[in-house]
Protein backbone atom coordinates (compact mmCIF):
# COMPACT_ATOMS: atom_id res chain seq x y z
CA UNK A 1 0.00 0.00 0.00
CA UNK A 2 2.96 2.78 1.35
CA UNK A 3 5.29 1.66 -1.66
CA UNK A 4 2.29 1.83 -4.08
CA UNK A 5 2.45 6.10 -3.36
CA UNK A 6 6.01 6.09 -2.74
CA UNK A 7 5.78 5.24 -7.01
CA UNK A 8 3.50 7.41 -7.42
CA UNK A 9 5.59 10.39 -5.31
CA UNK A 10 8.81 9.44 -7.17
CA UNK A 11 6.73 9.69 -11.07
CA UNK A 12 5.42 12.86 -9.98
CA UNK A 13 9.42 13.72 -9.34
CA UNK A 14 10.48 12.12 -12.44
CA UNK A 15 7.68 13.84 -14.13
CA UNK A 16 8.50 17.24 -13.34
CA UNK A 17 12.54 17.13 -14.25
CA UNK A 18 11.53 15.74 -17.59
CA UNK A 19 9.89 18.27 -19.12
CA UNK A 20 12.76 20.76 -17.62
CA UNK A 21 15.59 18.89 -19.36
CA UNK A 22 14.90 20.34 -23.16
CA UNK A 23 13.61 24.00 -21.28
CA UNK A 24 16.98 24.14 -19.79
CA UNK A 25 18.90 22.94 -22.79
CA UNK A 26 17.24 25.32 -24.77
CA UNK A 27 18.24 27.51 -22.69
CA UNK A 28 22.17 27.06 -23.07
CA UNK A 29 21.55 26.40 -27.10
CA UNK A 30 19.40 29.06 -27.81
CA UNK A 31 20.46 32.22 -29.20
CA UNK A 32 19.16 35.43 -26.92
CA UNK A 33 18.95 38.44 -28.20
CA UNK A 34 16.19 40.95 -26.71
CA UNK A 35 14.94 44.23 -27.26
CA UNK A 36 11.69 45.84 -26.81
CA UNK A 37 10.44 45.52 -30.10
CA UNK A 38 10.60 41.56 -29.76
CA UNK A 39 9.46 41.36 -26.53
CA UNK A 40 6.29 43.44 -26.77
CA UNK A 41 3.11 41.38 -26.56
CA UNK A 42 2.31 39.98 -29.82
CA UNK A 43 -1.75 39.75 -29.23
CA UNK A 44 -2.75 39.71 -32.82
CA UNK A 45 0.23 41.44 -34.46
CA UNK A 46 -0.98 45.36 -34.11
CA UNK A 47 -0.22 47.30 -31.52
CA UNK A 48 -2.04 46.59 -27.84
CA UNK A 49 -4.76 48.91 -26.22
CA UNK A 50 -4.80 49.24 -22.77
CA UNK A 51 -4.18 46.44 -19.70
CA UNK A 52 -4.60 42.70 -20.27
CA UNK A 53 -6.07 41.98 -16.78
CA UNK A 54 -8.76 43.16 -16.90
CA UNK A 55 -12.25 42.36 -15.41
CA UNK A 56 -14.05 38.89 -17.25
CA UNK A 57 -17.16 38.23 -17.70
CA UNK A 58 -19.02 36.93 -14.25
CA UNK A 59 -20.43 34.00 -16.11
CA UNK A 60 -17.04 31.72 -15.62
CA UNK A 61 -17.82 32.50 -12.26
CA UNK A 62 -21.64 30.82 -12.32
CA UNK A 63 -20.60 27.83 -14.33
CA UNK A 64 -17.67 27.18 -12.19
CA UNK A 65 -19.80 27.67 -8.88
CA UNK A 66 -22.20 24.59 -10.35
CA UNK A 67 -19.03 22.72 -11.32
CA UNK A 68 -18.33 23.13 -7.55
CA UNK A 69 -21.57 21.58 -6.50
CA UNK A 70 -21.16 18.61 -8.97
CA UNK A 71 -17.90 18.14 -8.16
CA UNK A 72 -18.45 17.83 -4.25
CA UNK A 73 -21.65 15.53 -4.51
CA UNK A 74 -19.63 13.06 -7.07
CA UNK A 75 -17.27 12.64 -4.62
CA UNK A 76 -19.43 11.25 -2.25
CA UNK A 77 -21.42 9.07 -4.93
CA UNK A 78 -17.58 7.19 -5.34
CA UNK A 79 -17.85 5.21 -2.37
CA UNK A 80 -21.45 4.44 -3.10
CA UNK A 81 -20.97 2.79 -6.44
CA UNK A 82 -17.77 0.95 -4.95
CA UNK A 83 -19.69 -1.13 -2.55
CA UNK A 84 -23.02 -1.50 -4.71
CA UNK A 85 -22.68 -4.95 -4.89
CA UNK A 86 -22.48 -5.41 -1.58
CA UNK A 87 -25.28 -3.12 -0.38
CA UNK A 88 -28.92 -4.46 0.00
CA UNK A 89 -31.18 -2.47 -2.79
CA UNK A 90 -32.74 -0.21 -0.15
CA UNK A 91 -29.37 1.47 0.36
CA UNK A 92 -29.11 1.64 -3.68
CA UNK A 93 -32.43 3.48 -3.91
CA UNK A 94 -31.17 5.80 -0.97
CA UNK A 95 -28.23 6.44 -3.48
CA UNK A 96 -30.63 7.38 -6.21
CA UNK A 97 -32.50 9.28 -3.85
CA UNK A 98 -29.12 11.36 -3.40
CA UNK A 99 -28.59 11.45 -7.33
CA UNK A 100 -32.26 12.85 -7.25
CA UNK A 101 -31.49 15.80 -5.03
CA UNK A 102 -28.65 16.66 -7.35
CA UNK A 103 -31.09 16.67 -10.31
CA UNK A 104 -33.16 18.53 -8.71
CA UNK A 105 -30.55 21.17 -8.24
CA UNK A 106 -29.57 21.17 -12.24
CA UNK A 107 -33.32 21.78 -12.96
CA UNK A 108 -33.18 24.59 -10.01
CA UNK A 109 -29.85 26.18 -11.91
CA UNK A 110 -31.42 25.70 -14.70
CA UNK A 111 -35.05 27.34 -14.27
CA UNK A 112 -33.30 30.45 -12.48
CA UNK A 113 -31.33 30.71 -16.00
CA UNK A 114 -27.95 30.57 -14.66
CA UNK A 115 -27.23 27.89 -17.86
CA UNK A 116 -27.60 31.00 -20.31
CA UNK A 117 -24.75 32.02 -21.56
CA UNK A 118 -25.81 36.12 -21.24
CA UNK B 1 11.34 -18.20 -20.88
CA UNK B 2 10.88 -17.02 -17.82
CA UNK B 3 11.82 -13.49 -19.25
CA UNK B 4 9.49 -13.68 -21.96
CA UNK B 5 6.13 -14.36 -19.48
CA UNK B 6 7.00 -11.74 -16.91
CA UNK B 7 9.59 -9.51 -18.39
CA UNK B 8 9.65 -6.62 -15.95
CA UNK B 9 9.57 -9.03 -12.45
CA UNK B 10 12.82 -10.62 -14.18
CA UNK B 11 14.83 -7.68 -14.30
CA UNK B 12 13.21 -6.22 -11.35
CA UNK B 13 14.24 -9.36 -9.63
CA UNK B 14 17.82 -9.32 -11.36
CA UNK B 15 18.54 -6.02 -10.30
CA UNK B 16 17.11 -6.36 -6.55
CA UNK B 17 19.38 -9.22 -6.43
CA UNK B 18 22.69 -7.44 -7.92
CA UNK B 19 21.86 -4.30 -5.64
CA UNK B 20 21.62 -6.52 -2.63
CA UNK B 21 24.81 -8.11 -3.36
CA UNK B 22 26.27 -4.87 -3.57
CA UNK B 23 25.61 -4.43 0.02
CA UNK B 24 22.57 -2.00 -0.05
CA UNK B 25 19.81 -1.72 2.36
CA UNK B 26 16.57 -3.82 0.68
CA UNK B 27 14.04 -0.31 0.69
CA UNK B 28 17.11 1.58 -0.86
CA UNK B 29 17.37 -1.27 -3.99
CA UNK B 30 13.46 -0.98 -4.09
CA UNK B 31 13.51 2.90 -4.78
CA UNK B 32 16.45 2.59 -7.34
CA UNK B 33 14.48 -0.13 -9.10
CA UNK B 34 11.49 2.10 -8.75
CA UNK B 35 13.31 5.29 -10.49
CA UNK B 36 14.83 2.40 -13.44
CA UNK B 37 11.11 1.83 -14.05
CA UNK B 38 9.62 4.82 -13.69
CA UNK B 39 12.53 6.55 -16.12
CA UNK B 40 12.02 3.59 -18.82
CA UNK B 41 8.21 4.13 -18.74
CA UNK B 42 8.79 8.23 -19.11
CA UNK B 43 11.47 7.65 -22.02
CA UNK B 44 8.96 4.94 -23.67
CA UNK B 45 5.79 7.72 -23.35
CA UNK B 46 8.27 10.30 -24.80
CA UNK B 47 9.50 8.50 -27.66
CA UNK B 48 5.93 7.60 -28.70
CA UNK B 49 5.15 11.51 -28.36
CA UNK B 50 7.25 11.84 -31.00
CA UNK B 51 6.28 9.70 -33.11
CA UNK B 52 2.88 10.92 -32.31
CA UNK B 53 3.89 14.25 -34.02
CA UNK B 54 4.94 12.03 -37.11
CA UNK B 55 1.17 10.42 -36.78
CA UNK B 56 -0.98 13.29 -36.42
CA UNK B 57 0.73 15.13 -39.41
CA UNK B 58 0.23 12.23 -41.55
CA UNK B 59 -3.29 11.78 -40.51
CA UNK B 60 -4.53 14.99 -41.14
CA UNK B 61 -2.77 15.17 -43.93
CA UNK B 62 -4.62 12.14 -45.51
CA UNK B 63 -8.25 13.87 -43.91
CA UNK B 64 -7.08 16.90 -46.00
CA UNK B 65 -6.31 15.03 -49.05
CA UNK B 66 -2.28 15.82 -49.11
CA UNK B 67 0.14 13.98 -48.78
CA UNK B 68 2.06 14.87 -45.69
CA UNK B 69 5.04 14.92 -44.54
CA UNK B 70 7.53 12.89 -47.06
CA UNK B 71 10.62 14.76 -47.55
CA UNK B 72 13.19 13.76 -44.06
CA UNK B 73 14.01 9.93 -43.82
CA UNK B 74 11.16 7.10 -45.44
CA UNK B 75 7.91 8.31 -45.20
CA UNK B 76 9.09 11.46 -43.10
CA UNK B 77 9.59 9.40 -40.21
CA UNK B 78 12.24 11.71 -39.58
CA UNK B 79 10.45 14.67 -39.32
CA UNK B 80 9.27 14.72 -35.82
CA UNK B 81 13.02 15.03 -34.63
CA UNK B 82 13.71 17.89 -37.07
CA UNK B 83 10.98 19.69 -35.45
CA UNK B 84 12.52 19.16 -32.02
CA UNK B 85 15.94 20.44 -33.22
CA UNK B 86 14.09 23.08 -34.58
CA UNK B 87 12.04 24.28 -31.53
CA UNK B 88 15.06 23.81 -29.37
CA UNK B 89 17.20 25.94 -31.13
CA UNK B 90 14.79 28.65 -31.34
CA UNK B 91 15.30 32.17 -29.23
CA UNK B 92 13.08 32.11 -26.17
CA UNK B 93 10.95 34.91 -25.97
CA UNK B 94 9.40 36.38 -22.68
CA UNK B 95 6.78 39.06 -23.50
CA UNK B 96 7.19 42.69 -21.56
CA UNK B 97 5.14 42.52 -18.49
CA UNK B 98 4.65 39.09 -18.31
CA UNK B 99 4.53 37.08 -14.75
CA UNK B 100 8.06 35.59 -15.39
CA UNK B 101 7.80 32.79 -12.81
CA UNK B 102 4.22 31.67 -13.50
CA UNK B 103 4.78 31.90 -17.03
CA UNK B 104 7.97 29.42 -17.34
CA UNK B 105 6.24 26.80 -14.47
CA UNK B 106 2.93 26.56 -17.08
CA UNK B 107 4.82 24.48 -19.77
CA UNK B 108 6.36 22.45 -17.60
CA UNK B 109 3.19 21.33 -15.59
CA UNK B 110 0.84 20.99 -19.24
CA UNK B 111 3.91 18.36 -19.83
CA UNK B 112 4.17 17.03 -16.07
CA UNK B 113 -0.01 16.77 -15.99
CA UNK B 114 0.21 14.51 -18.91
CA UNK B 115 3.18 12.22 -18.10
CA UNK B 116 1.73 11.60 -14.48
CA UNK B 117 -1.32 9.92 -16.23
CA UNK B 118 1.41 6.87 -17.40
CA UNK B 119 1.87 5.81 -13.72
CA UNK B 120 -1.59 4.18 -14.30
CA UNK B 121 -1.38 3.13 -17.27
CA UNK B 122 -1.58 -0.76 -17.69
CA UNK B 123 0.65 -1.82 -20.95
CA UNK B 124 -0.08 -5.18 -20.52
CA UNK B 125 -1.18 -7.73 -16.91
CA UNK B 126 2.53 -7.63 -16.18
CA UNK B 127 3.85 -4.41 -17.59
CA UNK B 128 2.43 -1.23 -15.77
CA UNK B 129 3.58 1.80 -13.19
CA UNK B 130 1.02 0.97 -10.23
CA UNK B 131 -2.40 -0.55 -9.65
CA UNK B 132 -3.83 2.30 -7.35
CA UNK B 133 -7.44 1.24 -5.93
CA UNK B 134 -7.64 4.98 -6.61
CA UNK B 135 -7.26 4.70 -10.34
CA UNK B 136 -10.67 6.57 -11.45
CA UNK B 137 -9.94 9.76 -8.94
CA UNK B 138 -6.31 10.00 -10.39
CA UNK B 139 -7.38 10.41 -13.93
CA UNK B 140 -9.58 13.27 -12.54
CA UNK B 141 -6.71 14.38 -10.25
CA UNK B 142 -4.36 14.72 -13.00
CA UNK B 143 -7.14 16.21 -15.52
CA UNK B 144 -7.02 19.08 -13.17
CA UNK B 145 -3.79 19.82 -12.95
CA UNK B 146 -4.18 20.50 -17.20
CA UNK B 147 -6.77 23.11 -16.39
CA UNK B 148 -4.23 24.65 -13.84
CA UNK B 149 -1.42 24.95 -16.31
CA UNK B 150 -3.81 26.43 -18.81
CA UNK B 151 -5.45 29.50 -16.66
CA UNK B 152 -1.38 30.27 -15.35
CA UNK B 153 -0.30 30.03 -19.28
CA UNK B 154 -3.37 32.39 -19.85
CA UNK B 155 -3.36 34.49 -17.33
CA UNK B 156 0.63 34.52 -17.03
CA UNK B 157 1.09 35.95 -21.04
CA UNK B 158 0.00 39.21 -20.25
CA UNK B 159 -2.29 38.89 -23.60
CA UNK B 160 -5.83 39.84 -23.73
CA UNK B 161 -6.34 36.65 -26.03
CA UNK B 162 -4.34 33.96 -24.38
CA UNK B 163 -6.70 35.25 -21.26
CA UNK B 164 -9.59 34.96 -22.86
CA UNK B 165 -8.51 31.61 -24.82
CA UNK B 166 -7.45 30.31 -21.10
CA UNK B 167 -11.03 31.67 -19.21
CA UNK B 168 -12.92 29.47 -22.08
CA UNK B 169 -10.70 25.99 -21.76
CA UNK B 170 -11.41 26.66 -18.15
CA UNK B 171 -14.60 26.78 -18.36
CA UNK B 172 -15.08 23.49 -20.53
CA UNK B 173 -12.70 21.99 -18.51
CA UNK B 174 -14.27 21.79 -15.06
CA UNK B 175 -17.99 21.62 -17.04
CA UNK B 176 -17.25 18.46 -19.03
CA UNK B 177 -15.98 17.45 -15.99
CA UNK B 178 -18.55 16.55 -14.40
CA UNK B 179 -19.97 13.94 -16.97
CA UNK B 180 -16.99 12.39 -17.12
CA UNK B 181 -16.56 11.78 -13.32
CA UNK B 182 -20.43 10.60 -13.30
CA UNK B 183 -19.74 8.30 -16.33
CA UNK B 184 -16.79 6.64 -14.76
CA UNK B 185 -19.08 5.38 -11.86
CA UNK B 186 -20.47 3.25 -14.32
CA UNK B 187 -17.09 1.42 -15.38
CA UNK B 188 -16.70 1.06 -11.12
CA UNK B 189 -19.96 -0.29 -10.59
CA UNK B 190 -19.94 -2.70 -13.61
CA UNK B 191 -16.28 -3.87 -12.33
CA UNK B 192 -16.96 -3.39 -8.83
CA UNK B 193 -13.26 -1.84 -7.92
CA UNK B 194 -11.76 1.50 -9.08
CA UNK B 195 -8.58 0.47 -9.79
CA UNK B 196 -7.56 0.11 -13.43
CA UNK B 197 -6.43 -3.02 -13.77
CA UNK B 198 -9.01 -4.51 -12.09
CA UNK B 199 -11.69 -2.92 -14.52
CA UNK B 200 -9.30 -4.37 -17.35
CA UNK B 201 -9.45 -7.80 -15.52
CA UNK B 202 -13.40 -7.68 -15.35
CA UNK B 203 -13.64 -7.35 -19.12
CA UNK B 204 -11.99 -10.25 -19.43
CA UNK B 205 -15.35 -12.08 -20.75
CA UNK B 206 -17.69 -8.99 -22.09
CA UNK B 207 -16.46 -5.47 -22.96
CA UNK B 208 -18.19 -2.37 -20.87
CA UNK B 209 -18.46 -0.51 -24.29
CA UNK B 210 -20.99 -3.65 -25.07
CA UNK B 211 -22.78 -3.48 -21.41
CA UNK B 212 -22.93 0.64 -21.90
CA UNK B 213 -22.38 2.31 -25.25
CA UNK B 214 -23.70 5.39 -24.01
CA UNK B 215 -21.30 5.29 -21.21
CA UNK B 216 -18.72 5.16 -23.61
CA UNK B 217 -20.15 7.75 -26.10
CA UNK B 218 -20.61 10.41 -23.51
CA UNK B 219 -16.63 9.72 -22.21
CA UNK B 220 -15.63 10.16 -25.21
CA UNK B 221 -17.03 13.20 -26.06
CA UNK B 222 -16.07 14.57 -22.56
CA UNK B 223 -12.67 12.96 -23.20
CA UNK B 224 -13.05 15.02 -26.70
CA UNK B 225 -14.08 18.29 -24.48
CA UNK B 226 -10.85 18.05 -21.79
CA UNK B 227 -8.41 17.44 -24.25
CA UNK B 228 -9.58 20.90 -25.65
CA UNK B 229 -9.36 19.05 -29.46
CA UNK B 230 -11.85 20.19 -32.04
CA UNK B 231 -15.30 20.52 -31.97
CA UNK B 232 -14.21 21.74 -28.60
CA UNK B 233 -10.91 23.70 -29.01
CA UNK B 234 -12.35 26.97 -28.13
CA UNK B 235 -9.04 27.83 -26.77
CA UNK B 236 -7.13 28.13 -29.15
CA UNK B 237 -9.89 28.95 -31.83
CA UNK B 238 -7.43 30.68 -34.59
CA UNK B 239 -9.97 32.70 -36.25
CA UNK B 240 -11.07 34.44 -33.33
CA UNK B 241 -8.50 34.59 -30.43
CA UNK B 242 -5.10 33.56 -32.63
CA UNK B 243 -3.99 30.49 -30.89
CA UNK B 244 -5.10 31.03 -27.36
CA UNK B 245 -3.31 30.44 -24.46
CA UNK B 246 -0.46 29.35 -26.02
CA UNK B 247 -0.10 32.46 -28.05
CA UNK B 248 2.79 34.11 -26.41
CA UNK B 249 5.19 30.92 -26.15
CA UNK B 250 7.98 30.24 -28.43
CA UNK B 251 10.57 27.71 -28.76
CA UNK B 252 10.20 24.54 -26.16
CA UNK B 253 7.71 26.16 -24.17
CA UNK B 254 5.74 26.13 -26.69
CA UNK B 255 6.76 22.66 -27.86
CA UNK B 256 5.77 21.05 -24.49
CA UNK B 257 2.10 22.70 -24.92
CA UNK B 258 1.81 21.02 -28.20
CA UNK B 259 3.77 17.32 -27.40
CA UNK B 260 1.58 17.48 -24.61
CA UNK B 261 -2.13 17.21 -26.13
CA UNK B 262 -1.07 15.21 -28.62
CA UNK B 263 0.06 12.10 -25.87
CA UNK B 264 -2.98 13.40 -23.93
CA UNK B 265 -5.17 12.74 -26.33
CA UNK B 266 -3.21 8.94 -27.04
CA UNK B 267 -3.29 8.76 -22.96
CA UNK B 268 -7.24 9.14 -23.17
CA UNK B 269 -7.33 6.50 -26.43
CA UNK B 270 -5.57 4.02 -24.05
CA UNK B 271 -7.98 4.90 -20.91
CA UNK B 272 -11.02 4.25 -23.58
CA UNK B 273 -9.48 1.24 -24.69
CA UNK B 274 -8.92 0.34 -20.57
CA UNK B 275 -12.19 1.42 -19.52
CA UNK B 276 -14.72 0.15 -22.43
CA UNK B 277 -12.51 -1.90 -24.23
CA UNK B 278 -10.70 -4.54 -22.11
CA UNK B 279 -7.37 -2.59 -22.33
CA UNK B 280 -4.50 -5.60 -23.10
CA UNK B 281 -6.92 -8.43 -22.77
CA UNK B 282 -10.44 -8.49 -23.71
CA UNK B 283 -9.93 -11.06 -26.08
CA UNK B 284 -13.87 -12.30 -24.82
CA UNK B 285 -12.22 -15.36 -22.82
CA UNK B 286 -10.22 -16.77 -25.73
CA UNK B 287 -7.62 -16.63 -23.72
CA UNK B 288 -8.11 -19.39 -21.57
CA UNK B 289 -8.82 -21.82 -24.30
CA UNK B 290 -5.58 -23.87 -24.67
CA UNK B 291 -4.67 -23.26 -28.51
CA UNK B 292 -5.20 -19.23 -27.93
CA UNK B 293 -3.03 -18.88 -24.60
CA UNK B 294 -0.58 -17.08 -26.51
CA UNK B 295 -2.39 -14.03 -25.72
CA UNK B 296 -1.54 -14.19 -22.65
CA UNK B 297 1.84 -12.98 -23.05
CA UNK B 298 2.79 -9.53 -22.10
CA UNK B 299 4.16 -8.54 -25.49
CA UNK B 300 1.32 -9.74 -27.00
CA UNK B 301 -0.68 -7.74 -24.74
CA UNK B 302 0.83 -4.55 -24.99
CA UNK B 303 0.91 -4.55 -28.74
CA UNK B 304 -2.99 -5.28 -28.44
CA UNK B 305 -3.22 -2.21 -25.82
CA UNK B 306 -1.07 -0.24 -28.04
CA UNK B 307 -3.45 -1.03 -30.87
CA UNK B 308 -6.65 -0.18 -29.20
CA UNK B 309 -5.49 2.99 -28.10
CA UNK B 310 -3.91 4.02 -31.59
CA UNK B 311 -7.83 3.33 -32.61
CA UNK B 312 -9.23 5.51 -29.83
CA UNK B 313 -6.31 7.87 -30.33
CA UNK B 314 -7.60 7.76 -34.29
CA UNK B 315 -11.19 8.24 -33.45
CA UNK B 316 -9.84 11.39 -31.31
CA UNK B 317 -8.44 12.72 -34.47
CA UNK B 318 -11.34 11.77 -37.05
CA UNK B 319 -13.76 13.80 -35.06
CA UNK B 320 -11.34 16.35 -34.53
CA UNK B 321 -10.50 17.24 -38.66
CA UNK B 322 -14.22 16.23 -39.21
CA UNK B 323 -15.69 19.12 -37.17
CA UNK B 324 -16.58 22.51 -37.48
CA UNK B 325 -15.48 24.48 -33.97
CA UNK B 326 -18.83 24.96 -31.51
CA UNK B 327 -19.79 28.41 -29.58
CA UNK B 328 -19.31 28.77 -26.31
CA UNK B 329 -22.73 29.11 -25.38
CA UNK B 330 -23.61 26.08 -27.66
CA UNK B 331 -21.20 24.14 -26.01
CA UNK B 332 -22.14 25.02 -22.13
CA UNK B 333 -25.61 24.39 -22.77
CA UNK B 334 -24.73 20.85 -24.31
CA UNK B 335 -23.00 19.74 -21.25
CA UNK B 336 -25.12 21.22 -18.80
CA UNK B 337 -28.66 20.50 -20.38
CA UNK B 338 -27.98 17.69 -22.45
CA UNK B 339 -24.73 15.54 -21.28
CA UNK B 340 -24.76 15.73 -17.89
CA UNK B 341 -28.39 14.72 -17.21
CA UNK B 342 -27.78 11.91 -19.82
CA UNK B 343 -24.92 10.89 -17.70
CA UNK B 344 -27.10 10.70 -14.38
CA UNK B 345 -29.89 8.76 -16.01
CA UNK B 346 -26.89 6.09 -17.66
CA UNK B 347 -25.59 6.17 -14.00
CA UNK B 348 -28.63 5.53 -12.61
CA UNK B 349 -29.99 2.84 -15.41
CA UNK B 350 -26.88 1.10 -14.33
CA UNK B 351 -26.86 1.08 -10.95
CA UNK B 352 -30.61 -0.07 -10.52
CA UNK B 353 -30.19 -2.64 -13.14
CA UNK B 354 -26.66 -4.45 -11.96
CA UNK B 355 -28.71 -4.89 -8.67
CA UNK B 356 -32.08 -6.28 -10.39
CA UNK B 357 -30.44 -8.78 -13.40
CA UNK B 358 -27.34 -9.90 -10.79
CA UNK B 359 -29.07 -13.07 -10.37
CA UNK B 360 -29.18 -14.33 -14.20
CA UNK B 361 -26.92 -15.88 -16.35
CA UNK B 362 -24.31 -13.63 -17.81
CA UNK B 363 -26.19 -13.51 -21.30
CA UNK B 364 -29.51 -12.32 -19.84
CA UNK B 365 -27.60 -9.44 -17.41
CA UNK B 366 -25.70 -8.49 -20.79
CA UNK B 367 -28.59 -7.96 -22.90
CA UNK B 368 -30.44 -6.93 -20.19
CA UNK B 369 -27.96 -3.98 -20.18
CA UNK B 370 -27.27 -3.11 -23.73
CA UNK B 371 -30.86 -3.09 -24.98
CA UNK B 372 -31.60 -0.77 -21.52
CA UNK B 373 -28.79 1.32 -23.20
CA UNK B 374 -30.85 1.24 -26.38
CA UNK B 375 -33.88 2.08 -25.06
CA UNK B 376 -32.24 5.54 -23.43
CA UNK B 377 -30.48 6.36 -26.48
CA UNK B 378 -33.94 6.26 -28.65
CA UNK B 379 -35.80 8.45 -25.89
CA UNK B 380 -33.02 11.03 -26.03
CA UNK B 381 -32.83 10.93 -29.83
CA UNK B 382 -36.78 11.47 -29.61
CA UNK B 383 -36.50 14.06 -26.92
CA UNK B 384 -33.82 16.34 -29.20
CA UNK B 385 -36.59 15.48 -31.93
CA UNK B 386 -39.27 17.15 -30.68
CA UNK B 387 -36.85 20.10 -29.25
CA UNK B 388 -35.48 20.38 -32.71
CA UNK B 389 -38.97 20.76 -34.02
CA UNK B 390 -40.58 23.22 -31.98
CA UNK B 391 -37.31 25.30 -32.25
CA UNK B 392 -37.85 25.33 -35.78
CA UNK B 393 -41.47 25.90 -35.93
CA UNK B 394 -40.86 29.25 -33.64
CA UNK B 395 -37.59 30.24 -36.16
CA UNK B 396 -40.47 29.49 -39.37
CA UNK B 397 -43.19 32.01 -37.42
CA UNK B 398 -40.57 34.38 -36.95
CA UNK B 399 -39.08 34.65 -40.51
CA UNK B 400 -41.89 36.52 -42.05
CA UNK B 401 -42.13 39.86 -39.77
CA UNK B 402 -38.07 39.87 -40.12
CA UNK B 403 -38.95 39.83 -44.25
CA UNK B 404 -41.75 42.64 -43.23
CA UNK B 405 -39.15 45.13 -41.91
Amino acid sequence: MNSEWIYIGLFLVIGIIVPVVPLVFARLVAPRKPNPIKQSTYECGIETVGDSWVQFKAQYYVFALVFLVFDVEAVFLFPWALSLKQLPLFVVLEGILFIAILISGLIYAWRKGMMEWI
Amino acid sequence: MAFLNDPINFIAGWVHGLLTGWGLADSLATIIIYLIGITVLIVFAMVLDVMLVWVERKVVARFQDRLGPNRIGPFGLIQPFADIIKMVIKEDITPAGADRIVYNIAPVLAASSVIILWAILPLASSIYGVDLNVGLLYIVAAGSLGTLAIIMAGWSSNNKYALLGAFRMVANMISYEIPMIIILLVPTILADTMSIKGITQAQSGIWFAILSPLAFIIFLISAIAELGRSPFDLNEAESEIVSGFNVEYSGMKFGWFYAGELLHAFTFGGFIAVLFFGGYGGFFGLEKIGFFSWLNNPFIQAVVFIAKAMFGYWVIMWIKYSMPRIRIDHMLAFNWKFLTPLALVVLVNTAILSKVLSNLPVWGYTLGMFFSNIVIGFITIGILRAYGRKQRKVEDSLTPQVAQN
